[in-house]
């Protein structure tokens, strides 16, 4: 085994166990070698051990690229601690490469002097030749500098499964290998083995064979780290000083996809979701399919359109009318969200961003739907805009939607993107008495009924429902005669419905929380961000504080309409800088609104921000 | 049901008529910015006294919204029909919603008293789809046209058919773009001059009945818009089919396409070059019902009856609108003047589950195997640690 020990132990040394605060691992092979699972499976048993996680998967629009490509791989990173983070890391400490082509894509992510295991297996010369490697890395300077373990784990796996006497093909056996390098990894930072070992078996229950195998292989990679002395220390990261309570490791579409049901439950409605299928939002459809037991209606439809019209006409009959798409999908919906402006109807619109335009990046992560979002349809047509900022707070975001989306009766958009989608990270559940019941009323007196007549403090119009005697009433995309709803072209008519409906989205500032300011409420600087972007810009400003620095941060939830001391808040600092992934767009929208004279600072490469990017950036205002 | 205790009540409305209410925001002000009160006539029917207990009238199907179609359109006819029919079927009225897209006939739902939604270019399957798998109490009513329907909603016509939820779609084919002022729409003639194709149409026409049997259509049905009676009683069919109903109505343009289907529903010559379908019955027409239709190999002829021809009733093919296969179906959609007399009536009518059933069997038996859905259980799984 020496051959294969970068640098050899002291002979009788004890290893080290060395305590650190904070680690990101990322594991990056083929998208067939399973590292989306083996990246989850170390983040379930990380958060069970009490560490702080946050996850970024990083996998190709491919299904299946061509094995051993470049466009084949797939990443996912990790973060993990034991204090409070926020973000997946800005930069790898640990890279698990399975091939070449893994190991040229992410080596420029390794942070200098960072650990990389790479199974050596796979560096052969038609790999080599897949990921453009004119020479073998492992035998040249390409790893001068990083902490390098050459690990052969495909024959290790292979030959520990065959002593075994595990009676799978070859093939088969070496689908085990990503578990054989969670077991290495589950050494070297000190983890239990056992959740792992009970998602196996469960997972597997119906293939024993498998079963075994894939326990062998975890166990295997774990005895081989311990035994074989590869490794001069093993690391520690201790548990988290968290808030006590229950957590659940979530992503931002599973928290997406409850966060509705609850809504639906907390309005007393069922909930309908029209939607087609779509990368990255499609998980919620799959979410809400399973929960059929909630009264939840899940269609799929022939097309985006119709999926939107569909969610129309389950709002109409007094269903939670719900879509889920991604930005490409809402450029097609966009006419029907305006009829749902002009009917006056509750929709909620998730528009799970990634890259565009066009087909863009489907798997990447982005913000540039937010004008879409604000002001993508004809006419003057307005609605509500509101966006989570972590993983987690998709949940109750989900419920905000809905409820706005009753009071005001109108079209809310809900911007997610898919960093948030995809990412993980500890959420602490809340006790379902905790949440606010979502106030839906129908009219049902047909006295002097209108159906377009206002409530006084909202401005909604009355929500009646077909079915309820008496209120029969046409609605429909033609312009609505104040009060009557009929068909109107008159023009004093058409001017004062349209204010009338801006109005309306207006009012809505009255009932949204005022954006919190983290750090002092006046200073130099003021980082203005929305959406996923929170976790970088909160981090960032923390460690700059921490340094002195005259820094704050706010984060909107809302954007449409702002909640209504964002302008007092903006006027309070020298400069405002809004880190967007896009070109400015929540900039030139506080600019437009409040004359401020915010910058913007732009990214837009499929990637979340790292928090020394934002830093540094900063800084330049300082 | 349609109501959750609350009620409407809570917070006061704001019914003061625009000129008295304020409206704040973007635009600040915009008092005495309200609308002419008498720019269309009044007209929510809320409000009305209820209809007196018992049977319903035509009446009672009519808004008191003005109809605005061109004078002597054969869309006239066809609400007259449908007003006509609905107290036959029973339906409460505040349980029909009329579900409509673009186009002349999209205006329809605004005329019939019940509850309406006139949406979208294209897109009421759609709409309609939402509005029955989440309701399927109520009796829901698709009306569209040549140009909305295939044209620019054919994907959902399609799929709404296809799905077998139980809506009434009525299509009103009039083979040309009325609201727009005359283009070609996907079932005018191949060559027709139209303001669109100054030198004909070169795309070739969809037969709307071949498109709706070919989507898996459970019920399709043919009438004509001045045979008012025939009319009727295919509506009521079709209201009364479980499953989607296919409805389409020659119905005359008189300002861009006048005379479309005259050739052969004018009164004196539609008894020789029209079929009248019926279930059971030998097809067979012809004012003194000389005439028929059998098969011939694989395809449909018109033979000669009576005289010396030896050929009677007997030897005609005898329609059975409940068959399964949709081959006979087809076929008949299929025949056209001058070949064939064009045939009317119900072609197909078969029992599907509807899709609102299998979506409500699937939540029932979900919750029958495991329990109805509890807030904290579905929050409260997953990855869960506790940190003391």
């Amino acid at each position: 085994m020496s051959a294969i020990i970068e640098n050899p132990p002291v002979e009788g040394r004890e290893r080290d166990v060395e305590e650190v605060e904070t680690v990101t691992i990322r594991f990056a092979g083929d998208s067939g070698d399973g590292m989306q699972l083996t990246g989850t499976q170390f983040t379930n048993t990380s958060a069970i051990v009490g560490n702080d996680i946050s996850t970024l998967p990083d996998f190709p629009a491919e299904i299946r690229a061509p094995a051993g490509s470049l466009p084949g791989v797939s990443g996912f990173q990790l973060n993990f601690s034991s204090r409070d983070i926020r973000t997946p890391g800005d930069q790898p400490n640990v890279l698990v490469a399975m091939n070449p082509a893994a190991l040229k894509v992410n080596l420029p992510d390794l942070e200098d002097g960072g650990t990389l295991l790479v199974n050596t297996d796979e560096f052969n010369k038609e790999n080599l030749k897949k990921a453009n490697y004119a020479s073998n890395p492992l035998e040249d300077d390409t790893l001068k500098g990083y902490r390098v373990h050459r690990l052969p784990i495909s024959t290790v796996n292979i030959r520990a499964l065959q002593e075994a006497g595990v009676k799978l093909s070859r093939k088969e056996m070496d689908r085990c290998k990503n578990f054989f390098a969670l077991g290495i990894l589950y050494w070297l930072y000190d983890r239990p083995m056992e959740p792992t070992l009970e998602w196996i078996r469960s997972k597997f229950k119906k293939n024993e064979e498998v079963m075994r195998a894939n326990e062998v292989a975890l166990k295997t990679g774990y005895n081989f780290a311990d035994t074989t002395e590869v490794f001069t220390t093993h690391y520690k990261v201790k548990k988290a000083a968290t808030a006590p309570g229950k957590y659940r490791k979530i992503t931002g579409n599973e928290a997406t996809a409850i966060g509705f049901i609850t809504a639906a439950e907390l309005a007393g409605r069922p909930l309908f979701y029209g939607s087609y299928p779509i990368t990255p939002a499609s998980d919620i459809l799959h979410e809400l399919a399973r929960h059929k037991n909630f009264g939840v209606k899940t269609f799929q439809a022939e097309d985006e359109i119709a999926a939107v019209c569909a969610a129309i006409g389950a709002s109409f009959t007094g269903h939670v009318g719900l879509t889920g798409t991604s930005g490409p999908g809402v450029a097609l919906k966009q006419e029907a969200i305006g009829l749902a402006v002009m009917t006056e109807l509750p929709l909620v619109i998730v528009n799970v961003q990634r890259g565009g335009p066009s087909t863009g990046l489907p798997t990447k992560t982005e913000q540039a739907d937010l004008f879409q979002a604000v002001w993508g349809r004809n006419g003057e047509c307005p609605a509500i805009v509101i966006a989570p900022a972590t993983p987690a707070e998709c949940f109750s975001m989900a419920i905000e939607a809905v409820r706005l989306a009753y009071r005001y009766m109108t079209p809310v958009f809900y911007l997610s993107d898919g960093y948030l989608a995809n990412g993980a990270e500890p959420w602490l559940v809340p006790e379902i008495e905790d949440l606010p019941k979502i106030d839906v009323r129908f009219a049902d007196d047909p006295a002097n009924f209108m159906p377009y007549a206002r409530d006084e403090e909202t401005l909604a119009r009355p929500y009646a429902l077909p079915g309820t005697p008496g209120l029969e009433h046409r609605i429909g995309g033609i312009e609505k005669q104040h009060l009557t709803g009929n068909v109107n072209y008159d023009p004093e008519n058409h001017h004062f419905m349209v204010l009338m409906r801006q109005a309306k989205v207006d009012r809505a500032a009255q009932d949204i929380p005022a954006v919190e300011v983290y750090g002092d409420p006046t200073g130099k600087v003021l980082v203005l961000g929305w959406g996923s972007t929170y976790g970088s810009i909160t981090s960032a400003v923390e460690k700059l504080r921490a340094e002195g620095k005259s820094v704050s941060s706010a984060h909107l939830r809302h954007l449409n309409p702002f909640p209504s001391n964002l302008g007092d808040v903006l006027r309070s600092f020298e400069r405002v800088i809004v880190p967007e992934m896009n070109l400015g767009q929540l900039c030139t929208m506080i600019r437009a609104k409040y004359l401020v004279d915010a910058v913007p600072f732009s990214k837009v490469k499929g990637r979340p921000f790292q928090i020394r990017e934002i830093a540094k950036k900063v800084e330049e205002y300082l | 049901m349609s109501t959750n205790g609350n009620g409407s009540n809570g917070k006061e409305v704001v019914q003061k008529g625009a000129d008295e209410t304020s409206v704040e925001g973007i635009g600040g002000n915009v008092s005495g910015a309200g609308p002419s009160p008498e720019s269309e006539p009044g007209s929510v029917t809320a409000g009305k006294a209820a209809p007196p207990p018992g049977k319903l009238t035509k009446a009672d199907f009519s808004s008191d919204q003005e109809v605005r179609w061109c004078p002597g359109c054969g869309d006239y006819a066809i609400l007259n029909s449908v007003q006509k029919v609905m107290p036959d079927l029973g339906i409460p009225r505040e349980k029909i919603v009329f579900v409509s897209g673009i186009g002349c006939s999209s205006r329809f739902p605004y005329y019939m008293n019940t509850y309406g939604f006139h949406t979208i270019h294209g897109r009421a399957p759609a709409l309609a789809t939402g509005i029955k798998a989440s309701n399927p109490e109520l009796s829901v009513w698709v009306v569209t046209g040549d140009g909305d329907g295939l044209s620019i909603g054919g994907n959902h016509f399609m799929h709404a058919i296809r799905r077998n939820l139980d809506l009434n779609i009525i299509l009103f084919n009039n083979r040309i773009y009325g609201l727009t002022k005359g283009q070609y729409s996907p079932t005018s003639e191949f060559g027709k001059k139209t303001k669109s194709t100054p030198m004909g149409v070169i795309d070739y026409p969809v037969t709307p009945l071949s498109l709706a049997i070919a989507s898996e259509a459970t019920f399709v049905a043919r009438a004509i818009d001045i045979d008012v009676k025939h009319l009727s009683s295919i509506v009521e069919s079709a209201a009364k089919h479980k499953g989607v109903s296919f409805v389409e109505v020659y119905q005359n343009c008189n300002i861009f396409n006048d005379g479309a289907f005259e050739h052969f529903t004018e009164r004196t010559v539609r008894p020789e070059r029209v079929l009248y379908l019926e279930h059971g019955k030998p097809m067979v027409f012809g004012k003194n019902r000389d005439r028929g239709i059998r098969m011939n190999g694989t395809r449909p002829e018109v033979i000669q009856l009576g005289g010396e021809t030896g050929l009677n009733e007997s030897d005609c093919l005898v329609h059975d609108m409940h068959i399964e296969d949709p081959s006979v179906a087809f076929m008949l959609a299929r025949m056209e003047q001058p070949e064939f007399p064009q045939p009317v009536g119900i072609f197909r009518d078969v029992r599907r589950e509807t899709y609102e059933d299998l979506l409500a069997h699937q939540i029932e038996e979900s919750i029958a195997r495991t329990g109805r859905g509890q807030l904290h259980k579905l929050i409260h799984s997953g990855d869960m640690w506790v940190v003391e």
